[in-house]
C-alpha cells in the first residue's frame, strides 16, 4: 500500500502538466454538472413553490345541503390525484375577501346580501399539479350537480407545464454534453499519461511486475485525480453559490445548495471519473505490450 | 533449461519467417553467445525465451514454462526466474541507481526490510557500491549497464539473458561488461548473450549458436545432460 501510494506520487510528480490538466479538466467538468445540479435543484424548489398554488375551485349553487356537499367532499377526496378539500362556506369568503381584498375593503364593509357563492377548494398532491391532471379533475367536477363552475387558473397552469419541460430538456441535454466531453477529455489525458510512461510500464513488465500491480498506481493515481477534482469543485461551487446569494437578485425566496449527501455525491462521482478513466486507458494499453 | 525443438517464427507482416526450424538445448551452468548478422534473428530467439512473443510453431521451453501455452498470468512468473538485459539499458531515468534496481524487488513483491542489503549486495557485486545514489544520466554507459545487469540479478535468475548488452560501449567497457557476465556465470547462472561483436566471441572461447536468416547454421556446443 505503501508502495502503491509512492509509485502513484512519482507518476503524479512526473507527469505534472499532465495531472494537474486532468484535475482541471475533472474539477472543471464537475463545476459545471455541479452548477447545473444546483439550478436544477433550485428552479424545482422554485417551481414547486409556484406548483403549490394550483388549486381546483369549485363553485357551488347556494342553498345545496350541506350533507350533500360533505358526502361529495369525501367522494372527490378519494380521487387518486386529490390531496385535500375544504369547503368554504359563504360566510367564510365573505371573511377572506374583506381580509385578503383590501381595495374593496369598503365595498364588501356594509353588504346587506353576501354576493359570494360558497365553494370548495381543491389541492392536488404534488405529482398532479398540472394541466392535464388539473383538466380531467375539473372535468369530473363538473359532473356533480350542485356544482355551479369550475375554475383552476388554466392558463398559468399551462404555462407552468411548459416551464417545466423547457427547464428538464435544457438541464439534461447541457449536463449530457458537458458530462460527456469531460469523460473524453479525462480519457484522453489519461491516455497520454500512459503513454508517458509506457517505457516504464515496459520495463515493469520486463522484471516479472503483474498486470494489477502495473494498473494499480495508475487506478490509485486516477482516483486521488477525481478526488482532488471533486472537491475543487465542490468548492468552487459553493463559492459561486455564496457570491450568487450574497449578490441577492431580488428573486424573493432563499436559495437551497446541496446537502451534504449531494457534495459527497459529486466527489464520488468525480472518484469514478478518475477511475474509469485511467482502467480504461491502461487496460487498452496493457492489451499491446 | 532451455530448449528449443523445431521452432519456427512468422511475424504477421513478415514475408519470410523469422526464425526456421531451430534446434537447440542450453544446459545448467553454459555461457551461450548468440551470433548473426543483422535480422538473423537473434533477439527474436531472446523474446521467445522471455515470453515476448510466441511461437508459430515448435516448442520452446524455458525453466519448466511451456512458452507456446503462456497464460498472460504465466508471464510475470517467467520473468521472474530471468534476468534481461537490453543494448538502451532500460533504467528508469528518475530513479538512482539503488532505486532502479530495487524496484525489481518491489514490483515482485519482496519483503520491504530484506530490499536495501539485496541491493547493496548486487551493487558490490557490479562494482559499483560507490554509485548507489547516482542518476542514470549522471552514469557513463558501461556503469549504466552494471546498473542493468545488477537488477537483473537481484532476484537470484537462474538465467540471464542479454540481447546485446555491449552495443553502445567501448571496448573497455564491453571487456568489463563481458567479465562480469562471465563471473555471474561462474556462480552457476546460465548466461545467454546476443553479440555482433565477433571479438569477443572468438576472444571468449564460449559455446556459440550462429543464425543466419533465420537459421540455426552453426553450433559450437555439444549438448551436455537434460534438464530442460
Ligand atoms: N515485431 C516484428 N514484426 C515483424 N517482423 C519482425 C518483428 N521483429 C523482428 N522482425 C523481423 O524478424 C527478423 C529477425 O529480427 P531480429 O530482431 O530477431 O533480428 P536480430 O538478429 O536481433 O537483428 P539485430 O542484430 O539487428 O538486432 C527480421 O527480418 C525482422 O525484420
Ligand atoms: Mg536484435
Amino acid at each position: 500500500m505503501n508502495l502503491l501510494l509512492r509509485e502513484a506520487l512519482i507518476a503524479f510528480r512526473r507527469t505534472r502538466t499532465l495531472s494537474v490538466l486532468s484535475i482541471t479538466t475533472i474539477a472543471f467538468a464537475l463545476f459545471v454538472t455541479g452548477l447545473f445540479g444546483l439550478v436544477a435543484l433550485n428552479m424545482r424548489s422554485a417551481l414547486r413553490n409556484v406548483a403549490e398554488r394550483v388549486e381546483i375551485v369549485a363553485f357551488v349553487y347556494r342553498g345545496t345541503p350541506s350533507m350533500q356537499l360533505t358526502a361529495a367532499s369525501s367522494d372527490i377526496a378519494a380521487f387518486p390525484e386529490v390531496l385535500e378539500v375544504q369547503y368554504v362556506s359563504e360566510e367564510e369568503a365573505l371573511v377572506r375577501a374583506r381580509r385578503d381584498l383590501v381595495e374593496f375593503q369598503e365595498a364588501y364593509q356594509d353588504l346587506e346580501i353576501n354576493p359570494l357563492p360558497p365553494s370548495l377548494e381543491i389541492r392536488l398532491r404534488p405529482e398532479y399539479r398540472d394541466a392535464k391532471h388539473a383538466g380531467d379533475v375539473a372535468e369530473r367536477l363538473h359532473g356533480f350537480e350542485f356544482v355551479e363552475d369550475v375554475r383552476y387558473g388554466r392558463d398559468w397552469v399551462e404555462r407552468l407545464d411548459a416551464l417545466r419541460q423547457i427547464a428538464g430538456f435544457v438541464g439534461l441535454a447541457i449536463g449530457a454534453a458537458f458530462g460527456l466531453v469531460s469523460i473524453v477529455i479525462i480519457g484522453v489525458t489519461i491516455r497520454m499519461t500512459v503513454l508517458h510512461r509506457a517505457r516504464e510500464i515496459r520495463i515493469m513488465r520486463l522484471v516479472g511486475a503483474t498486470d494489477w500491480f502495473i494498473r494499480g498506481p495508475f487506478l490509485l493515481e486516477g482516483a486521488l485525480k477525481g478526488l482532488i477534482g471533486g472537491i475543487l469543485a465542490a468548492i468552487l461551487c459553493g463559492v459561486v453559490f455564496g457570491a450568487f446569494e450574497a449578490g441577492n437578485f431580488g428573486l424573493g425566496m432563499g436559495l437551497t445548495f446541496f446537502g451534504p449527501l449531494e457534495v459527497v455525491f459529486l466527489i464520488v462521482f468525480g472518484v469514478l471519473l478518475g477511475l474509469t478513466g485511467s482502467l480504461v486507458s491502461v487496460g487498452r494499453h496493457l492489451k499491446k505490450v | 533449461m532451455i530448449r528449443f525443438t523445431k521452432v519456427s517464427k512468422h511475424y504477421p507482416t513478415g514475408t519470410t519467417p523469422a526464425l526456421d526450424d531451430v534446434n537447440f538445448h542450453v544446459a545448467r551452468g553454459e555461457f551461450v553467445f548468440m551470433t548473426g548478422h543483422s535480422g538473423a534473428g537473434k533477439s527474436s530467439i531472446l523474446k521467445l525465451m522471455y515470453g515476448d512473443e510466441r511461437p508459430s510453431s515448435g516448442d520452446v521451453r524455458v525453466s519448466g514454462f511451456h512458452i507456446g501455452t503462456l497464460t498472460r498470468d504465466e508471464v510475470p512468473r517467467l520473468r521472474r526466474r530471468l534476468g534481461i538485459v537490453f543494448q538502451d539499458f532500460s533504467l528508469l531515468e528518475d530513479r538512482t541507481a539503488a532505486e532502479n534496481i530495487a524496484f525489481a524487488l518491489e514490483v515482485t513483491g519482496s519483503r520491504v526490510d530484506m530490499i536495501p542489503a539485496r541491493v547493496t549486495k548486487v551493487l558490490a557485486q557490479v562494482g559499483l557500491l560507490a554509485k548507489a545514489e547516482a542518476f542514470p544520466r549522471e552514469l557513463s554507459g558501461g556503469e549504466q549497464q552494471r546498473v542493468s545487469i545488477a537488477r537483473a540479478l537481484v532476484n537470484d535468475p537462474p538465467i540471464l539473458l542479454a540481447d546485446e548488452p555491449t552495443g553502445n560501449l567501448d571496448e573497455r567497457a564491453t571487456r568489463g561488461v563481458y567479465q562480469l557476465l562471465l563471473d555471474i556465470n561462474a556462480q552457476g547462472t546460465v548466461v545467454v548473450m546476443a553479440t555482433h561483436n565477433l571479438d569477443l566471441v572468438r576472444f571468449g572461447g564460449q559455446r556459440t549458436l550462429e543464425l543466419r536468416d533465420g537459421k540455426l547454421v552453426f553450433d559450437s556446443g555439444v549438448d551436455v545432460g537434460d534438464d530442460a
